[in-house]
């Protein structure tokens, strides 16, 4: 094993190991032979007027613990690894029982999961066994940031609506789950010398899109602003597109509406992740994970998978960049 | 003889109220943590949030209460056991000082954040060098009182203190390594271990803090009050002989067993699972010693609520260090291990073991340093003894229970082998124990809130006392 530098920590370990227990032996066996001599009779020493010690034998029962914890030692210590590099009779190693424990698990529960990865991620979606099992694996999984009821948070997409960031399609879904996505919307956009008032007035403008209360005159200077420091990812209009900048007229709002939360956002940017889970749960569960989030009802149909920018409500697509964006 | 010399009673009645003090503060943060995990919305900012207040919990009770608790009974162990003065009496009084200034600067540090990240050794390494210093003191007052002794022998408490102040030493030194940065903010350092030997070091540390700072420190305490208090003596020699040795040479090695299933190499793991089992003998080595020395007075349990307390503290001792040994083994560690079974099992020993025995000693010497008989009410130390005790069973059994289920929610599977419960689902069905605790806690905090107006009245009723140095006695019959 690489545990050890040399072969003499093998040794060392070894050594002091048995001769720390064999002293605990030696120990409890010195003070073991001698037997009282009938009536209690202290040492003779007396501390602060009246402290003294009784010269008591040690108890038997306690005298047999002590052995038979030694003993039970000397067996574990035959048969588990624990001295130095020596494997022990079993040759248990804990590297081996995890690997033997994932083999077990996969011949109890592979087929269970091949049998709805052959299937369609709709048909999965519509089958109660197939959707629960989905929602037990994202109850493990993803609900610690897109909540148990998959409704998101402040920073976490809600997968139940029909806003999209990474297009909503049974494939574009499993692609975001499989693969992970990475955004950022980068500060200030393209105009790295907004000032405060600037961006004040953006904010306003951005409101504006999906009808929010806002200073028109704000509004308005905001317009000419965002023409040069967004609209190269949001589009003129704001309306975004899929995979590369939220869509920021549809009133979904992943950092929140208040002219606080975009004025942040667009003065710090955002840079947000949702992380791989491909290779660590394997194609299956990721496809069962992806029916539940389908079964969800937000999904697209897999012919929809072009955007309509011009029709906000029948077209969520257009809302990319989940972290991205300062929506 | 020295018929006018005086014992150095002024540094042990400073401990010894500052151990009332800090009882309180720690206690009281534990409250307000304990609330926090049932109420979050009590993290009110973030110097008053759950993860910097709970190493102020830990710090307070372990190393103030618990510390301070440990100066004075040794101080006044030592020298009435050795039969002369403190040595270095200006040091004895700067290991007061220091000390404060040490828990003053955690109590400051912590909730600003600043933090070395390791567990019971938070404090940065400004601190650290400032605790150095107090310990070398502290060391020199008490071996230097062991060397000025009028006795032939050394009594056994000062067997358990001078380990624990040895060994205390070489553990904090040890883990505390770090490299400072040197720039701004300049209290800031990085441990000098990495990886898994960083953690190694940190829990070869952590459990010693718990068996010499918290076992063999309060084992002293115990070895001296217990016979006084019960004025029957030790119950045997052989036994004080052997469990000490084996006592301080196994614990040594049970550090290991709060890292099983990590990173740590098997071999290791299992030297720390087997060492934490031949633990068992040696630690209840005490606990029968204590518990037996009251044989033939057992009738004084009855009506001596002081006693009550070092009894009852000892039977907690007995079962935190079976619990201890049990939760070491791998399968059972498997269950216990991140759950708050290792909360209910910290607390049988701090509460149960640590508090008891302190609180017990406190009682005893508290009266003695203000010229008193007894203190100001015997009634209350007796409601005390009923409401901590009420307490401590309330606090350690719903922690039993919440950690089994935690555990056994944790690894339940389904028939297609996905987890039945979530975590939050565990944290959820965690709710009406975290309740009890937060009672259990509530009560013991009430029992220190008794004990301090009790001390206030022995306090401002008695006046400073200092007893007349003693001539050892003559050897009895042997």
């Amino acid at each position: 094993m690489s545990d050890f530098v040399s072969g003499f920590w093998n040794i060392y370990i070894t050594a002091i190991s048995l001769i720390s227990i064999l002293f605990c032996v030696l120990l409890l066996w010195s003070q073991s032979t001698h037997k009282s001599t009938g009536g209690v009779q202290t040492t003779g020493h007396v501390w602060d007027e009246d402290l003294e010690e009784y010269s008591n034998p040690m108890p038997n029962w306690w005298r047999w613990l002590f052995y038979l914890t030694v003993i039970y030692s000397l067996v574990y210590l035959a048969v588990y690894p624990g001295l130095g590099s020596y494997k022990g009779s079993f040759g248990w190693t804990s590297t081996n029982a995890y690997d033997a424990e994932q083999k077990q698990a996969e011949r109890d529960y592979g087929p269970i999961f091949e049998k709805y990865r052959a299937m369609d991620i709709h048909a999965v979606a519509a089958s109660t066994e197939g959707k629960e099992m989905g929602q037990r694996l994202f109850m493990t999984y993803c609900a610690q940031c897109h909540g148990s009821d998959a409704r998101g948070a402040n920073g976490f997409p809600n997968l139940t609506d029909k806003d999209w960031l990474w297009g909503g399609t049974a494939a574009q879904i499993k692609e975001s789950v499989a693969l992970g996505r990475d955004a950022m919307m980068p500060a200030k956009g393209l105009k790295p010398d907004l000032n405060g008032e600037q961006i004040t007035d953006l904010a306003n403008h951005v409101r504006s899109l999906s009808g929010l209360a806002n200073d028109a005159t704000r509004a308005k200077r905001g317009k000419e602003l965002f023409t040069t420091a967004c609209a190269a990812c949001h589009g003129p209009e704001g309306k975004g597109t899929v995979g590369l900048a939220p869509n920021l007229s549809d009133g979904s709002w992943l950092y929140g509406s208040a002219e606080s939360s975009i004025v942040e956002t667009i003065t710090k940017g955002r840079s947000n992740r949702m992380p791989a889970f491909g290779e660590f749960l394997g194609e299956a569960k990721v496809h069962l994970l992806t029916a539940y989030v389908v079964s969800l009802g937000g999904a697209m149909a897999d012919n929809s998978v072009s955007p309509a920018p011009t029709d906000t409500a029948a077209a969520p697509s257009a809302a990319p960049a989940e972290a991205a964006a300062g929506k | 003889m020295q018929v006018s010399a005086t014992y150095n009673y002024q540094v042990v009645r400073q401990f010894t109220v500052m151990t009332v003090v800090w009882g309180i503060v720690g206690m009281l943060v534990g409250v307000i943590i304990a609330a926090q995990l049932i109420w979050p919305e009590l993290n009110l900012s973030e110097y008053l949030s759950y993860g910097r207040l709970r190493p102020l919990h830990t710090n307070a009770v372990i190393f103030a209460f618990g510390g301070c608790s440990l100066f004075a009974t040794s101080y006044y162990a030592v020298q009435r056991t050795c039969h002369t003065p403190l040595f270095a009496p200006g040091l004895a009084a700067f290991t007061f000082w220091g000390w404060q200034l040490v828990i003053v600067l955690a109590a400051i540090t912590l909730p600003m954040g600043m933090t070395q990240g390791k567990e019971y050794a938070e404090l940065e390494w400004p601190i650290d060098i400032l605790i150095t210093l107090v310990w070398v003191s502290y060391a020199v007052v008490f071996f230097g009182t062991l060397i000025k002794r009028k006795t032939p022998h050394i009594y056994v408490a000062n067997w358990f203190f001078g380990a624990f102040i040895l060994t205390v030493a070489v553990l904090h030194l040890v883990n505390s390594a770090a490299m400072p940065v040197f720039s701004s903010p300049i209290w800031k350092s990085y441990s000098a271990y990495a990886g898994v030997q960083d953690a190694m070091v940190q829990w070869w540390y952590g459990h010693n803090a718990v068996g010499f700072f918290l076992t063999a420190g309060f084992l002293g305490m115990m070895y001296y009050f217990v016979p006084k208090q019960a004025g029957r003596p030790v119950y045997s020699y052989r036994l004080s002989v052997v469990h000490f040795w084996a006592l301080i040479f196994t614990y040594m090695w049970a550090g290991p067993h709060h890292l099983h299933y990590t990173a740590l190499p098997d071999w290791t793991q299992s030297l720390g699972m087997i060492f934490s089992l031949i633990l068992l003998a040696p630690s209840w080595g005490g606990m029968i010693n204590g518990v037996m020395t009251m044989s033939g007075a057992w009738h004084k349990l009855r009506d001596d609520p002081i006693l009550k307390f070092m009894i009852t503290s000892l039977s907690f001792y007995g079962m935190s260090t079976f619990e201890g040994p049990m939760m070491a083994i791998k399968t059972v560690n498997a269950l216990s291990h991140y759950t708050d079974w290792t909360v209910g099992h910290v607390h049988s020993g701090a509460l149960g073991w640590v508090a008891m025995v302190a609180i017990g000693c406190t009682y005893y010497m508290l009266p003695r340093l203000y010229g008193k008989q007894e203190m100001h009410s015997m009634r209350l130390v007796n409601i005390h003894f009923w409401v901590a005790t009420i307490g401590v069973v309330l606090y350690i059994a719903s922690m039993w229970i919440a950690g089994v289920m935690q555990g056994l929610m944790w690894r339940a599977t389904n028939a297609d082998g996905t987890l039945t419960y979530a975590f939050v689902e565990s944290v959820k069905a965690t709710y009406p124990f975290y309740m009890v605790r937060l009672l259990g806690g509530s009560l013991f905090l009430s029992g220190m809130l008794l004990m301090a107006y009790n001390s206030y009245k022995t306090i401002v009723g008695g006046r400073a006392y200092n007893a007349p140095v003693l001539a050892p006695a003559m050897a009895a019959a042997h």
